[in-house]
Order: structure tokens, then C-alpha cells, then sequence
């Protein structure tokens, strides 16, 4: 383990961004947002961002291949542009946990070489939580926040930095700081963890959980009556699906550029009404079912076809953003009481 | 706080149930906080004890939920209108969107909705309780104890600005009925009209760059009620879920605004839904202030039936040539 003082982390930021892009959550009048990192940025102490960092790897929009049309003939073109380098500073335990589960779905074979690419450019440097609020779960799906992964971990007390190498990626990042940071022991991060701990249990909730759910439940609550309640007064608006860390489903369209075509991704939202529509149109006909495929997926579908892993690392930005108020906790709070 | 309490709203509905008035509520409901109420459907007494809230957090205007809510069965429901949703509820009346016959309204006197992430700003953050006390707030925390803050520093935007304390429609009023009140609401606006054109353009490209394009605003819109919006059909040719930082988000955003323009109630919704924050109040609010200039003044709402002035034509009505007049002055 190193560390370096709390004040030198500027010079920390600056050796890192001699060598590859470096972003930063830093506070801004409209929350916390991650930001190129400039001389003089400040790094944010707030939990969430708004944007979650799926963006990226997993950018809201992103040009796949252009056609140009002459004549009879149409040329294929490639835009996938080779990615710098690039550091994300302190990205949360659930966050990072959210790339395991992207990992999951673009990195099997087929795999997506848009976002393999940036993984692969990518260094990720995590931060630990020592203020947990009202809103985190994290904690019911398994995730420490007192111990969040990534290539380095870092902890952060009130004079000290602490940083451990988790991968080799990690270790060369670690390297490039040796003559900043010095070696050290991990005895006040222990101690900082546990007190993270303590107050994980303390937190309103702390005992919500998700056992219930999980790989092969598809019968069990496909036909929950509780759906209806729970659904009744969503607005079909995909605002939770595009907050979430881990929500992955996007569209594939053509842009006629008028001499040719542009061929581009964007986010998609299993609550909108167009979503995965066919020559029928949309196989879920009602928002009922659209509102339950995106938490039947969370907490059936995706650990069912992933080793029991749940695709929700309670972050808490649906709870915080979805405009009636309702969100996973409370699906899970709900679904499969009148059994 | 809120004069009127759940206890009473919840004794009014159990006997509007109870009676056959109604076969439904429309009501807030508690949820894992005390700041996250759900709009819902309530069909007993038992459901409403255990489960209906009326507090601060009460924002939610359930006018547009009328339009689904009576389609779906028979006999009335019931919908509790605090003064700004009684402007909705008539403007979408004047629409012909949903039955008449099928709701009974009870009016509300509101005192103002708090601003949750207000709260947090003032406060910090791990918010476990909020109790309203009078002009006070006490917000017990995870970290910090008890603080007590003012109300009027954390409520809503919206709120502050109130154009109306009275309640427009209704079968009957709980309380007494406010008056009109002549609000402060465009003063954002004017700050804006005085920018340069270049100023002007920075702030919403700074402000709507970060749409994300989720539609909430939309959504939640009483103003937005088409059965198929033109953003959400592939056949329309600019149904477009990408975002692009330069040009689609203005266009969208710009697009709602004419098309609400004469029918927005200014009830704030789109603002208070926004995952990002992005204030859609001062675009709507721009069109009521120019045609409140251009035509006379005019509320969407305030009556059923009224002619919005876009959609009329009288001999006096402004001549193009001196609306663009008035646009230079304003830019001089
Ligand atoms: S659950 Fe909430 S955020 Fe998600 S689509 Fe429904 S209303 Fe929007
Ligand atoms: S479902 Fe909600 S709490 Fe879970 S990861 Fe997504 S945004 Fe976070
Ligand atoms: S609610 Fe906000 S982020 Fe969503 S589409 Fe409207 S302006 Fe954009
Ligand atoms: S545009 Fe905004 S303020 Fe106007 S009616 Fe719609 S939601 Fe309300």
C-alpha cells in the first residue's frame, strides 16, 4: 500500500495526466459530474454523479460505420477511432461493480468492439465510501463499499490518501506516482473500514434484501399481482434506465446524410413504448410489462444468465431521480407480499 | 406545513368511498422516505390509513393521470387538486381529454411544496426524517443530528413564485378559497431578455446540452397528452433517441415549448421531474410573458372553454412587424 497527503493529490492528478486523459468528479451547480481533469479541479466528495460513468465506456450515442454511396457503388467505413489512454479517479464501489456487469454483456463473444476498446484504454482508480446515505443499498448486492475494486483502490481520510494496485494496469499507475506517494501500512484504512461498516448497518436500508430473487425466479414472479400497483402510475419516461449504472439496452439506426449514411448507437429504455419494436410493434403492449421487464431483468433475467449475479449495485440514482418516487427498493419491498 | 392534514383528506375519501360517490382515489403515497411519494390509486379506507400522505412532498399533479384513470373503469375517482393543479385539470377539460362526469374534484389550499434537493444543499446528506413544524423544518440526519431550517428556504422553485392560490375547479372546496396572486415569476425571465443574444445562447446551450433526452419532462407534462408523440414515432422522421450536443436537444426542447405555448399552466411539473435539473420553467414561461404582452393577459386554465389567443383571431391582435419590433427593443 502507498499514500501521499491529502494536499498532494494535485500533484497526484497532474503526473497522472502527463501520461493519459484524466477525469474527475467535480462539483458543479447541478451535482457532482466527472470532468477532464484541468489544473486546479477539485474532486468532488459527493457519492453519486448524476451520470453514472457507464458513459465511458458505453457513451449515449456513438457512430458505428458510414456508407457512401457513388454511383453503384457503396463504401463501408469504418469510424471506430483507436482510444488514448484514460484514468477515472474516483469511481465509487457500486460504480465500479456497474462494469462487471457491463463487462458481462459486451465483453462475451460476439464482442463489442466499441466497448472492449475503451475498456481496455481505461485505468480505473476507486474511491472508498466513508459517508453512505439514505439511498445506498449497495450492501444487498454483496458490494463493500469500505473496499471497492478497480485497477487501484483508494481511501481517503481526513490528512492521508492511501492507494493499493489491484491489477497490473493498477500497478503501473501506482508506479508513475512513486516519487509522490511513500510506502505505508494499512492500519488507519483498516480502521476507517470498519467505521464504514458500522455505519452500512445503521443505514435505513440496511436489512433490504434481495434473497428472494435471483437466478431461476422467472415463475415465481413473472405474475406477481403486485406488478399493477406497482406500475400504475409510471410514466413510461426511461429516466431510471438512463441514470443506471448498469442498464445496457441501446438501438441501432441509420442517419441519411443525404450522400450517405451514418450508422449509430444510442441509449434504449425498456419503458419506452418503441422499445424492441417488430414488424407487430412492441411485444410488451402495456407499461405493466415494460415496467416489469426492467426489474424482472435486474433481479431475475440478468442472474440467470449470469451466475446468480444481480444487475442492480444499489447505487440509489432511481431512487433519487425517477419522477414519481418509485424505484427497485420498493419493487422489491412489494413484489411477492400477497404470497 | 400544510393547513389541511392526510387525517382529513383521508376521512373526506373513506366517505366519498364509502357513500358510492367515488369507486377510487387518486392520492400520494408514503414511501421509503419521507420525501418520496408515489403517485396512486387507492380503493378502501384501510389502504387509505395505511398508506395516503398530503405533506410537503405532495408536488405530483394528478390532472394528467385523469385521462388514463377514467378510461379504465366505471364510476368516479376521486381527485384531490391543490390551486395549480386545478389550472391543469381545466386546461385539459377545455382539451376534451377526459370526462367530467367521471371525477369529483375536491379543491385544497396548498402552502407551498418543499424542494427535496433544496433540503439536501442546505442540510448535507444522509436525510433519514423530515418533519414540518409550522415555518420550520426539522431534518433529523444520518451524521449531523437534528437541523432545523426555514421552510420558505427550501421550497420549490415553483412554489415561491405561486401564481395562484385559487382553485379553479372543483365539486367542493376544503378551506377557503385564495386569490390570484400577482407573483414574481417572470422576473427570471426578464433577466434573460436583458442578455445579449450571445449570452442568451450560452446559457441554454450550457443548460440543455446536459438533456439526456429521457422524456420526463414530456411525460409528466399535463400540456403533453398526444396519443403518440412525434419523438417517439419511427414513422414521424424525427423520432431520434440520440443525442447530439449541438442541435437536437434545442430542437426538442424548443419544439415542446411552441407546442405547449397557450396551453403550459406554468405548473412546473417539467421543471421538478428533470433528472438534470435543467430550468424548462423559463422557456414555457417566456411564451406566457410574450403573449401576456402581445394579447392581453391570459392563463391557461383559469376558465373551461377560454379561447387561448393563439388559436384565436381578433382584429386587435399584434401585427407580426411589431412583435419582431418589440424582439429588436428588447435586444437594444
Ligand atoms: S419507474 Fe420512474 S423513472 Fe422509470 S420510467 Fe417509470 S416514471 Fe420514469
Ligand atoms: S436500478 Fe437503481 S439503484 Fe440499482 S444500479 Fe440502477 S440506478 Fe442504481
Ligand atoms: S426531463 Fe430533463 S433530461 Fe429529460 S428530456 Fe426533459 S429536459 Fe431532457
Ligand atoms: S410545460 Fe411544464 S409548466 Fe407547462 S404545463 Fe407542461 S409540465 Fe406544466
Amino acid at each position: 500500500m502507498r499514500k501521499c497527503k491529502t494536499d498532494a493529490l494535485d500533484a497526484v492528478f497532474a503526473e497522472i495526466a502527463k501520461s493519459s486523459l484524466l477525469y474527475i468528479p467535480t462539483d458543479t451547480e447541478k451535482g457532482a459530474e466527472y470532468k477532464k481533469w484541468s489544473d486546479g479541479m477539485k474532486m468532488s466528495n459527493a457519492l453519486n454523479t448524476v451520470r453514472s460513468p457507464k458513459d465511458f465506456f458505453f457513451p449515449q450515442t456513438e457512430d458505428l460505420m458510414e456508407f457512401k454511396v457513388n454511383g453503384k457503388e457503396i463504401e463501408v467505413i469504418d469510424t471506430r477511432s483507436e482510444k488514448e489512454d484514460f484514468v477515472v479517479f474516483g469511481v465509487r464501489a457500486c460504480d465500479v461493480k456497474s462494469f462487471e456487469i457491463l463487462d458481462r454483456v459486451f465483453l462475451i463473444d460476439p464482442c463489442d468492439s466499441y466497448y472492449a476498446n475503451r475498456r481496455e484504454h481505461s485505468t480505473i482508480v476507486s474511491v472508498a465510501c466513508t459517508r453512505p446515505v439514505e439511498t445506498c443499498f449497495c450492501q444487498t448486492f454483496g458490494i463493500d463499499a469500505a473496499a471497492p475494486e478497480g485497477d487501484v483502490s483508494c481511501w481517503k481520510t481526513d490528512s492521508e490518501v492511501y492507494f493499493k494496485a489491484n491489477t497490473p494496469k493498477g500497478e503501473a499507475l501506482l508506479a508513475k506516482l512513486e516519487g509522490i506517494t511513500v510506502d505505508a501500512d494499512d492500519k488507519d484504512v483498516t480502521a476507517q473500514q470498519e467505521k464504514t461498516r458500522e455505519i452500512m448497518k445503521k443505514l435505513p436500508l440496511a436489512e433490504l434484501s434481495a434473497d428472494k430473487f435471483g437466478a431461476g425466479k422467472t415463475e415465481e414472479f413473472f405474475n406477481a399481482p403486485e406488478w399493477d400497483e406497482l406500475s400504475e402510475s409510471c410514466l413510461g419516461c426511461g429516466t431510471c434506465t438512463f441514470v443506471c449504472p448498469t442498464c445496457q439496452c441501446y438501438d441501432i439506426k441509420d442517419y441519411n446524410t443525404g450522400h450517405g449514411v451514418i450508422r449509430f448507437r444510442c441509449w434504449d429504455s425498456c419503458m419506452y413504448s418503441d422499445f424492441t419494436k417488430m414488424a407487430h410493434g412492441n411485444p410488451r403492449l402495456t407499461q405493466k410489462e415494460r415496467f416489469r421487464q426492467r426489474f424482472m431483468h435486474k433481479l431475475v433475467y440478468y442472474p440467470s444468465n449470469n451466475d446468480g449475479l444481480f444487475s442492480c449495485v444499489g447505487c440509489g440514482r432511481c431512487l433519487a431521480k425517477c419522477p414519481i418516487s418509485m424505484n427497485i427498493v420498493k419493487v422489491m419491498k412489494t413484489i411477492g407480499k400477497s404470497e | 406545513m400544510q393547513k389541511v392534514t392526510s387525517e382529513l383528506l383521508v376521512k373526506k375519501a373513506s366517505e366519498l368511498l364509502e357513500n358510492g360517490t367515488v369507486t377510487r382515489v387518486l392520492g400520494w403515497k408514503k414511501g421509503e422516505f419521507s420525501y418520496d411519494l408515489t403517485p396512486a390509486v387507492f380503493e378502501s379506507g384501510e389502504e387509505l390509513i395505511k398508506d395516503f400522505v398530503f405533506s410537503d412532498f405532495s408536488g405530483a399533479n394528478f390532472s394528467k393521470y385523469l385521462i388514463k384513470e377514467t378510461k379504465k373503469a366505471d364510476g368516479k375517482v376521486l381527485v384531490f387538486l391543490k390551486p395549480c393543479d386545478s389550472y391543469s385539470f381545466n386546461q385539459l377539460l377545455t382539451e376534451h381529454r377526459f370526462d367530467r362526469e367521471k371525477v369529483y374534484a375536491i379543491g385544497i389550499p396548498c402552502e407551498g411544496m418543499a424542494d427535496v434537493d433544496k433540503i439536501k444543499k442546505n442540510v448535507g446528506d444522509g436525510i433519514i426524517d423530515i418533519i414540518s413544524d409550522g415555518d420550520r423544518i426539522v431534518v433529523k440526519t444520518l451524521y449531523d443530528g437534528d437541523k432545523e431550517i426555514a421552510a420558505d428556504d427550501v421550497k420549490a422553485e415553483r412554489c415561491i413564485v405561486c401564481k395562484s392560490k385559487k382553485c379553479v375547479a372543483y365539486d367542493e372546496l376544503l378551506g377557503d378559497n385564495g386569490e390570484v396572486i400577482d407573483s414574481e415569476r417572470f422576473d427570471e425571465v426578464e433577466k434573460l431578455e436583458k442578455m445579449t443574444d450571445d449570452e442568451r445562447f450560452a446559457f441554454w446551450q450550457n443548460e440543455l446540452s446536459r438533456c439526456i433526452r429521457c422524456n420526463a419532462c414530456r411525460d409528466v407534462c399535463p400540456a403533453c397528452t398526444c396519443e403518440k408523440c412525434v419523438f417517439d414515432n419511427p414513422k414521424s422522421g424525427v423520432e431520434n433517441k440520440a443525442i447530439s450536443d449541438s442541435f437536437e436537444e434545442k430542437m426538442f426542447h424548443i419544439i415542446r415549448a411552441f407546442h405547449v405555448a397557450g396551453r403550459c399552466t406554468d405548473c412546473g411539473e417539467c421543471s421538478r421531474v428533470c433528472p438534470q435539473g435543467i430550468p424548462l420553467h423559463l422557456l414555457n414561461r417566456k411564451f406566457i410573458k410574450d403573449i401576456n404582452e402581445f394579447y392581453g393577459e391570459y392563463q391557461a386554465g383559469a376558465e373551461i372553454g377560454s379561447r387561448a389567443p393563439l388559436v384565436n383571431y381578433t382584429l386587435d391582435d399584434i401585427e407580426p412587424v411589431d412583435a419582431v419590433k418589440k424582439g429588436e427593443a428588447d435586444n437594444a
